[in-house]
Protein backbone atom coordinates (compact mmCIF):
# COMPACT_ATOMS: atom_id res chain seq x y z
CA UNK A 1 0.00 0.00 0.00
CA UNK A 2 1.73 3.07 -1.12
CA UNK A 3 0.79 6.35 1.24
CA UNK A 4 1.22 9.58 -1.07
CA UNK A 5 3.04 12.23 -0.05
CA UNK A 6 1.67 15.30 -0.35
CA UNK A 7 3.37 18.67 -0.41
CA UNK A 8 1.73 20.82 2.61
CA UNK A 9 2.40 24.47 1.63
CA UNK A 10 2.77 26.87 4.71
CA UNK A 11 -0.52 29.15 4.99
CA UNK A 12 2.03 31.83 5.47
CA UNK A 13 3.07 31.20 1.94
CA UNK A 14 0.04 31.40 0.36
CA UNK A 15 -1.20 34.64 2.45
CA UNK A 16 2.55 36.11 1.01
CA UNK A 17 1.49 34.94 -2.87
CA UNK A 18 -2.21 36.99 -1.85
CA UNK A 19 -0.20 39.65 -1.10
CA UNK A 20 1.49 40.14 -4.05
CA UNK A 21 -0.94 39.38 -6.12
CA UNK A 22 -3.08 41.96 -4.73
CA UNK A 23 -0.14 44.43 -5.22
CA UNK A 24 0.49 43.44 -8.63
CA UNK A 25 -3.12 44.24 -9.41
CA UNK A 26 -2.81 47.96 -7.96
CA UNK A 27 0.47 48.21 -10.01
CA UNK A 28 -1.02 47.24 -12.82
CA UNK A 29 -3.99 49.91 -12.71
CA UNK A 30 -1.56 52.40 -11.87
CA UNK A 31 1.11 51.69 -13.94
CA UNK A 32 -1.08 52.51 -17.09
CA UNK A 33 -1.75 55.69 -16.06
CA UNK A 34 1.82 57.12 -16.72
CA UNK A 35 3.27 57.54 -19.65
CA UNK A 36 5.42 54.71 -21.09
CA UNK A 37 5.41 55.28 -24.32
CA UNK A 38 4.85 51.96 -26.46
CA UNK A 39 6.08 49.80 -23.37
CA UNK A 40 2.77 50.39 -21.24
CA UNK A 41 1.51 47.56 -23.11
CA UNK A 42 4.66 45.54 -22.64
CA UNK A 43 4.35 46.12 -19.04
CA UNK A 44 0.89 45.42 -18.43
CA UNK A 45 1.38 42.00 -20.05
CA UNK A 46 4.35 41.47 -18.75
CA UNK A 47 2.41 41.64 -14.97
CA UNK A 48 -0.40 39.74 -15.95
CA UNK A 49 2.17 36.78 -16.84
CA UNK A 50 3.94 37.04 -13.65
CA UNK A 51 0.59 36.91 -11.61
CA UNK A 52 -0.31 34.04 -13.35
CA UNK A 53 2.52 31.82 -13.12
CA UNK A 54 2.61 32.65 -9.47
CA UNK A 55 -0.81 31.39 -9.58
CA UNK A 56 0.05 28.49 -11.29
CA UNK A 57 3.33 27.22 -9.64
CA UNK A 58 2.14 28.03 -5.88
CA UNK A 59 -1.82 28.07 -5.67
CA UNK A 60 -1.68 25.20 -8.45
CA UNK A 61 1.05 23.25 -7.04
CA UNK A 62 2.81 22.95 -9.98
CA UNK A 63 6.05 23.31 -8.53
CA UNK A 64 5.61 20.71 -6.04
CA UNK A 65 4.23 18.11 -8.43
CA UNK A 66 6.06 14.93 -9.05
CA UNK A 67 3.91 14.15 -11.78
CA UNK A 68 5.83 15.05 -15.11
CA UNK A 69 2.89 14.58 -17.47
CA UNK A 70 1.34 17.95 -15.71
CA UNK A 71 4.60 19.68 -16.54
CA UNK A 72 4.20 18.25 -19.98
CA UNK A 73 0.29 19.34 -20.49
CA UNK A 74 0.77 23.13 -19.31
CA UNK A 75 4.16 23.64 -21.28
CA UNK A 76 2.23 22.03 -24.26
CA UNK A 77 -0.70 24.22 -23.93
CA UNK A 78 0.96 27.23 -23.51
CA UNK A 79 3.33 26.72 -26.75
CA UNK A 80 0.62 25.68 -28.94
CA UNK A 81 -1.30 29.15 -27.68
CA UNK A 82 2.45 31.19 -28.16
CA UNK A 83 2.27 29.67 -31.91
CA UNK A 84 -1.43 30.89 -32.18
CA UNK A 85 -1.09 33.94 -31.16
CA UNK A 86 2.32 34.63 -32.55
CA UNK A 87 1.97 33.07 -36.30
CA UNK A 88 -1.12 34.88 -36.54
CA UNK A 89 -0.13 38.21 -35.34
CA UNK A 90 2.65 38.10 -37.82
CA UNK A 91 0.82 37.29 -40.86
CA UNK A 92 -2.09 39.81 -40.11
CA UNK A 93 0.68 42.34 -39.67
CA UNK A 94 2.21 41.71 -43.13
CA UNK A 95 -0.74 42.56 -44.58
CA UNK A 96 -3.34 45.68 -45.44
CA UNK A 97 -4.58 46.00 -42.08
CA UNK A 98 -8.61 46.38 -41.38
CA UNK A 99 -11.36 44.62 -42.79
CA UNK A 100 -12.01 44.42 -46.83
CA UNK A 101 -15.70 45.49 -45.82
CA UNK A 102 -17.11 48.68 -47.43
CA UNK A 103 -18.65 51.48 -44.92
CA UNK A 104 -22.44 52.57 -45.21
CA UNK A 105 -20.94 55.54 -46.27
CA UNK A 106 -19.07 54.04 -49.39
CA UNK A 107 -22.62 52.21 -50.12
CA UNK A 108 -24.31 55.54 -50.22
CA UNK A 109 -21.92 56.60 -52.79
CA UNK A 110 -21.81 53.91 -54.88
CA UNK A 111 -25.48 54.15 -55.24
CA UNK B 1 -0.12 -16.17 1.11
CA UNK B 2 -1.71 -13.46 2.81
CA UNK B 3 1.44 -10.89 2.17
CA UNK B 4 0.86 -11.05 -1.78
CA UNK B 5 -0.16 -8.43 -4.03
CA UNK B 6 -3.61 -8.96 -4.66
CA UNK B 7 -4.19 -9.77 -1.32
CA UNK B 8 -2.79 -6.19 -0.21
CA UNK B 9 -4.51 -4.22 -3.18
CA UNK B 10 -8.18 -5.93 -2.15
CA UNK B 11 -7.44 -4.99 1.72
CA UNK B 12 -6.93 -1.37 0.28
CA UNK B 13 -9.90 -1.64 -1.84
CA UNK B 14 -11.86 -2.57 1.50
CA UNK B 15 -11.11 0.21 3.80
CA UNK B 16 -11.17 2.84 1.05
CA UNK B 17 -14.57 3.06 -0.13
CA UNK B 18 -13.55 6.46 -2.32
CA UNK B 19 -11.26 3.86 -4.09
CA UNK B 20 -12.58 3.15 -7.18
CA UNK B 21 -11.97 -0.82 -8.13
CA UNK B 22 -10.17 -0.34 -11.67
CA UNK B 23 -7.53 2.04 -9.96
CA UNK B 24 -4.73 0.01 -7.93
CA UNK B 25 -4.43 2.79 -4.75
CA UNK B 26 -5.16 6.08 -3.91
CA UNK B 27 -2.33 7.75 -5.27
CA UNK B 28 -2.94 6.48 -8.60
CA UNK B 29 -6.34 7.87 -8.87
CA UNK B 30 -5.70 10.88 -7.49
CA UNK B 31 -2.96 11.46 -10.16
CA UNK B 32 -5.43 10.12 -13.05
CA UNK B 33 -7.97 12.96 -11.86
CA UNK B 34 -5.42 15.46 -11.64
CA UNK B 35 -4.40 14.72 -14.56
CA UNK B 36 -7.76 14.70 -16.27
CA UNK B 37 -7.98 18.22 -15.51
CA UNK B 38 -4.43 18.85 -16.52
CA UNK B 39 -5.71 18.16 -19.54
CA UNK B 40 -9.37 19.54 -19.37
CA UNK B 41 -7.59 23.12 -19.06
CA UNK B 42 -5.32 22.06 -21.75
CA UNK B 43 -8.36 22.51 -23.85
CA UNK B 44 -9.80 25.59 -21.99
CA UNK B 45 -6.73 27.52 -22.98
CA UNK B 46 -7.12 26.44 -26.36
CA UNK B 47 -10.48 27.24 -26.08
CA UNK B 48 -10.28 31.24 -24.98
CA UNK B 49 -6.95 31.36 -26.95
CA UNK B 50 -8.65 31.74 -29.78
CA UNK B 51 -10.85 34.76 -28.77
CA UNK B 52 -7.89 36.17 -27.43
CA UNK B 53 -6.60 35.52 -30.95
CA UNK B 54 -9.33 37.32 -32.51
CA UNK B 55 -9.26 40.43 -30.12
CA UNK B 56 -5.22 41.09 -30.17
CA UNK B 57 -5.79 41.51 -34.41
CA UNK B 58 -8.68 43.50 -34.19
CA UNK B 59 -7.18 45.68 -31.86
CA UNK B 60 -3.91 46.18 -33.82
CA UNK B 61 -6.25 47.40 -36.73
CA UNK B 62 -8.26 49.38 -34.75
CA UNK B 63 -6.20 50.38 -31.89
CA UNK B 64 -7.63 54.45 -31.56
CA UNK B 65 -11.55 52.99 -31.65
CA UNK B 66 -10.50 50.11 -28.87
CA UNK B 67 -8.22 52.55 -26.73
CA UNK B 68 -11.04 54.81 -26.68
CA UNK B 69 -13.65 52.10 -25.65
CA UNK B 70 -11.56 50.84 -23.53
CA UNK B 71 -11.17 54.06 -21.36
CA UNK B 72 -15.09 53.78 -20.72
CA UNK B 73 -14.58 50.84 -18.68
CA UNK B 74 -14.54 51.72 -15.41
CA UNK B 75 -10.79 51.21 -14.20
CA UNK B 76 -11.84 51.51 -10.36
CA UNK B 77 -14.16 48.65 -10.34
CA UNK B 78 -12.49 46.20 -12.74
CA UNK B 79 -9.51 46.63 -10.31
CA UNK B 80 -12.18 45.75 -7.49
CA UNK B 81 -13.09 42.81 -8.87
CA UNK B 82 -9.84 41.60 -9.85
CA UNK B 83 -8.43 41.87 -6.07
CA UNK B 84 -12.31 40.32 -5.05
CA UNK B 85 -11.27 37.15 -7.37
CA UNK B 86 -7.90 36.77 -6.17
CA UNK B 87 -9.55 36.62 -2.79
CA UNK B 88 -11.50 33.81 -3.81
CA UNK B 89 -8.25 31.91 -5.39
CA UNK B 90 -6.92 32.58 -1.73
CA UNK B 91 -9.33 31.19 0.03
CA UNK B 92 -9.55 27.76 -2.37
CA UNK B 93 -5.88 27.04 -1.80
CA UNK B 94 -6.16 27.33 1.78
CA UNK B 95 -9.54 25.23 1.97
CA UNK B 96 -7.54 22.69 0.23
CA UNK B 97 -4.42 23.20 2.50
CA UNK B 98 -7.06 22.66 5.54
CA UNK B 99 -8.84 19.47 4.02
CA UNK B 100 -4.74 18.17 3.65
CA UNK B 101 -4.08 18.94 7.26
CA UNK B 102 -7.93 17.47 8.55
CA UNK B 103 -8.99 20.75 9.85
CA UNK B 104 -12.86 20.60 8.75
CA UNK B 105 -14.57 23.85 10.14
CA UNK B 106 -11.81 25.41 8.42
CA UNK B 107 -12.28 23.87 5.11
CA UNK B 108 -15.70 24.35 5.01
CA UNK B 109 -15.79 28.24 6.66
CA UNK B 110 -13.14 29.27 3.42
CA UNK B 111 -15.26 26.93 0.73
CA UNK B 112 -18.38 29.27 1.85
CA UNK B 113 -16.18 32.68 1.87
CA UNK B 114 -14.86 31.38 -1.44
CA UNK B 115 -18.82 30.84 -3.04
CA UNK B 116 -19.57 34.84 -1.32
CA UNK B 117 -16.35 35.65 -3.25
CA UNK B 118 -17.44 34.44 -6.85
CA UNK B 119 -20.84 35.27 -6.34
CA UNK B 120 -19.65 38.93 -5.03
CA UNK B 121 -17.55 38.98 -8.64
CA UNK B 122 -20.56 38.07 -10.49
CA UNK B 123 -22.38 40.82 -8.73
CA UNK B 124 -19.70 43.30 -9.61
CA UNK B 125 -19.68 42.48 -13.26
CA UNK B 126 -23.52 42.54 -13.54
CA UNK B 127 -23.47 45.95 -12.78
CA UNK B 128 -20.93 46.83 -14.96
CA UNK B 129 -22.59 45.30 -17.69
CA UNK B 130 -25.98 47.50 -16.72
CA UNK B 131 -23.61 50.57 -17.14
CA UNK B 132 -23.08 49.64 -20.64
CA UNK B 133 -26.62 49.26 -21.20
CA UNK B 134 -27.52 52.26 -19.53
CA UNK B 135 -24.83 53.73 -22.13
CA UNK B 136 -26.20 52.38 -25.33
CA UNK B 137 -22.62 50.37 -25.22
CA UNK B 138 -24.23 46.89 -25.83
CA UNK B 139 -24.06 46.39 -30.32
CA UNK B 140 -27.53 45.76 -30.78
CA UNK B 141 -30.28 48.41 -32.51
CA UNK B 142 -29.26 51.43 -30.36
CA UNK B 143 -26.16 51.43 -30.05
CA UNK B 144 -24.70 55.20 -30.46
CA UNK B 145 -20.63 55.75 -29.71
CA UNK B 146 -21.14 59.17 -31.59
CA UNK B 147 -23.55 61.08 -29.59
CA UNK B 148 -25.44 61.29 -26.81
CA UNK B 149 -24.73 59.30 -23.26
CA UNK B 150 -22.14 57.16 -23.93
CA UNK B 151 -20.68 59.85 -26.21
CA UNK B 152 -16.83 58.16 -26.36
CA UNK B 153 -15.53 60.77 -29.21
CA UNK B 154 -15.81 63.86 -26.93
CA UNK B 155 -12.03 64.02 -24.76
CA UNK B 156 -10.67 61.57 -27.61
CA UNK B 157 -11.26 63.96 -30.76
CA UNK B 158 -7.11 63.85 -31.39
CA UNK B 159 -6.72 59.90 -30.74
CA UNK B 160 -9.95 59.38 -32.98
CA UNK B 161 -8.73 61.50 -35.96
CA UNK B 162 -11.37 63.59 -35.30
CA UNK B 163 -9.70 67.06 -35.59
CA UNK B 164 -8.10 66.79 -38.73
CA UNK B 165 -11.77 66.18 -40.33
CA UNK B 166 -13.87 69.05 -38.37
CA UNK B 167 -14.20 70.89 -41.08
CA UNK B 168 -15.34 68.35 -43.80
CA UNK B 169 -19.07 67.41 -43.07
CA UNK B 170 -18.66 64.37 -45.54
CA UNK B 171 -15.40 63.12 -44.29
CA UNK B 172 -16.45 63.76 -40.88
CA UNK B 173 -19.36 61.57 -41.12
CA UNK B 174 -17.10 58.58 -42.72
CA UNK B 175 -15.39 59.06 -39.50
CA UNK B 176 -18.34 58.54 -36.98
CA UNK B 177 -19.55 55.76 -39.24
CA UNK B 178 -16.11 54.22 -39.04
CA UNK B 179 -16.25 54.90 -35.22
CA UNK B 180 -19.03 53.21 -35.00
CA UNK B 181 -18.52 50.30 -36.81
CA UNK B 182 -14.98 49.49 -35.24
CA UNK B 183 -15.99 50.42 -31.53
CA UNK B 184 -18.99 47.58 -31.90
CA UNK B 185 -16.08 45.04 -32.91
CA UNK B 186 -14.32 45.88 -28.93
CA UNK B 187 -17.63 45.95 -27.31
CA UNK B 188 -18.37 42.68 -29.09
CA UNK B 189 -15.24 40.91 -28.11
CA UNK B 190 -15.65 42.50 -24.65
CA UNK B 191 -19.26 40.62 -24.03
CA UNK B 192 -18.33 37.84 -25.54
CA UNK B 193 -15.01 37.10 -23.56
CA UNK B 194 -16.04 38.61 -20.06
CA UNK B 195 -19.47 36.27 -20.85
CA UNK B 196 -17.55 33.24 -21.28
CA UNK B 197 -15.83 33.93 -18.18
CA UNK B 198 -18.96 34.84 -16.17
CA UNK B 199 -20.03 31.54 -17.32
CA UNK B 200 -17.24 29.62 -16.20
CA UNK B 201 -17.66 31.19 -12.99
CA UNK B 202 -21.22 30.43 -12.32
CA UNK B 203 -19.91 26.66 -13.42
CA UNK B 204 -17.17 27.26 -10.89
CA UNK B 205 -20.10 28.09 -7.96
CA UNK B 206 -21.68 25.08 -8.93
CA UNK B 207 -19.52 23.09 -8.46
CA UNK B 208 -18.27 24.85 -5.36
CA UNK B 209 -21.57 24.22 -4.25
CA UNK B 210 -21.71 20.96 -4.15
CA UNK B 211 -17.85 21.13 -2.78
CA UNK B 212 -18.77 22.41 0.28
CA UNK B 213 -22.06 20.34 0.55
CA UNK B 214 -19.55 17.78 0.16
CA UNK B 215 -17.29 19.17 2.50
CA UNK B 216 -20.07 19.78 5.41
CA UNK B 217 -20.85 16.16 5.43
CA UNK B 218 -17.16 14.88 6.28
CA UNK B 219 -16.08 13.50 2.87
CA UNK B 220 -12.83 15.33 2.64
CA UNK B 221 -9.86 13.81 4.58
CA UNK B 222 -6.33 14.09 4.77
CA UNK B 223 -5.84 11.14 2.88
CA UNK B 224 -8.73 12.14 0.30
CA UNK B 225 -10.03 15.39 -0.98
CA UNK B 226 -9.65 14.60 -4.80
CA UNK B 227 -12.90 16.62 -5.72
CA UNK B 228 -11.79 19.36 -4.03
CA UNK B 229 -8.11 19.61 -5.30
CA UNK B 230 -8.93 19.41 -8.91
CA UNK B 231 -12.41 21.54 -8.75
CA UNK B 232 -9.55 24.24 -7.11
CA UNK B 233 -7.51 23.51 -10.31
CA UNK B 234 -10.11 25.06 -12.20
CA UNK B 235 -11.16 27.42 -9.96
CA UNK B 236 -7.39 29.03 -10.43
CA UNK B 237 -7.62 28.77 -14.43
CA UNK B 238 -10.65 30.78 -14.51
CA UNK B 239 -8.54 33.38 -12.32
CA UNK B 240 -5.80 33.21 -14.39
CA UNK B 241 -8.47 33.62 -17.31
CA UNK B 242 -9.64 37.39 -15.33
CA UNK B 243 -5.76 38.60 -15.00
CA UNK B 244 -5.65 38.50 -18.56
CA UNK B 245 -8.54 39.78 -19.72
CA UNK B 246 -8.27 42.57 -17.17
CA UNK B 247 -5.26 44.48 -18.47
CA UNK B 248 -6.45 43.49 -22.28
CA UNK B 249 -9.89 44.81 -21.90
CA UNK B 250 -9.66 47.73 -19.40
CA UNK B 251 -5.73 49.33 -19.74
CA UNK B 252 -5.66 49.56 -23.35
CA UNK B 253 -4.61 53.01 -22.56
CA UNK B 254 -5.31 54.91 -19.75
CA UNK B 255 -2.33 57.77 -20.33
CA UNK B 256 -3.93 61.22 -19.49
CA UNK B 257 -4.14 63.21 -22.57
CA UNK B 258 -2.44 60.42 -24.98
Amino acid sequence: MSEHSEHIVPARLYILIWAILIVCTVLTAWVATVDLGKFNTVVALGIATFKASVVVLIFMHVKYTSEKMTKAILLAAVFWLLLLLVLSLTDYSSRPQGLLVPSSSDLVRMV
Amino acid sequence: MSDSPAVLEHAEHEDRPELRHHFADVEQQRNAASLGMWWFLGTEIMFFGGMFCAYLIYRRWYFPEFAAASRTLDLKVGTFNTVVLICSSLTVAMSVRAAQLGKHKQQVRLLFWTLVFGLSFLGIKTYEWGNKYKEHHIPTFDYNVISGEGNIVKGNEALLGIDEVQNDPVKLRQRQEEIQQHTKIFYSLYFALTGMHAIHMIVGVGIFIVILWMAHKGRFTPEYHTPLEIAGLYWHFVDIVWIYLFPLLYLIDRRPGA
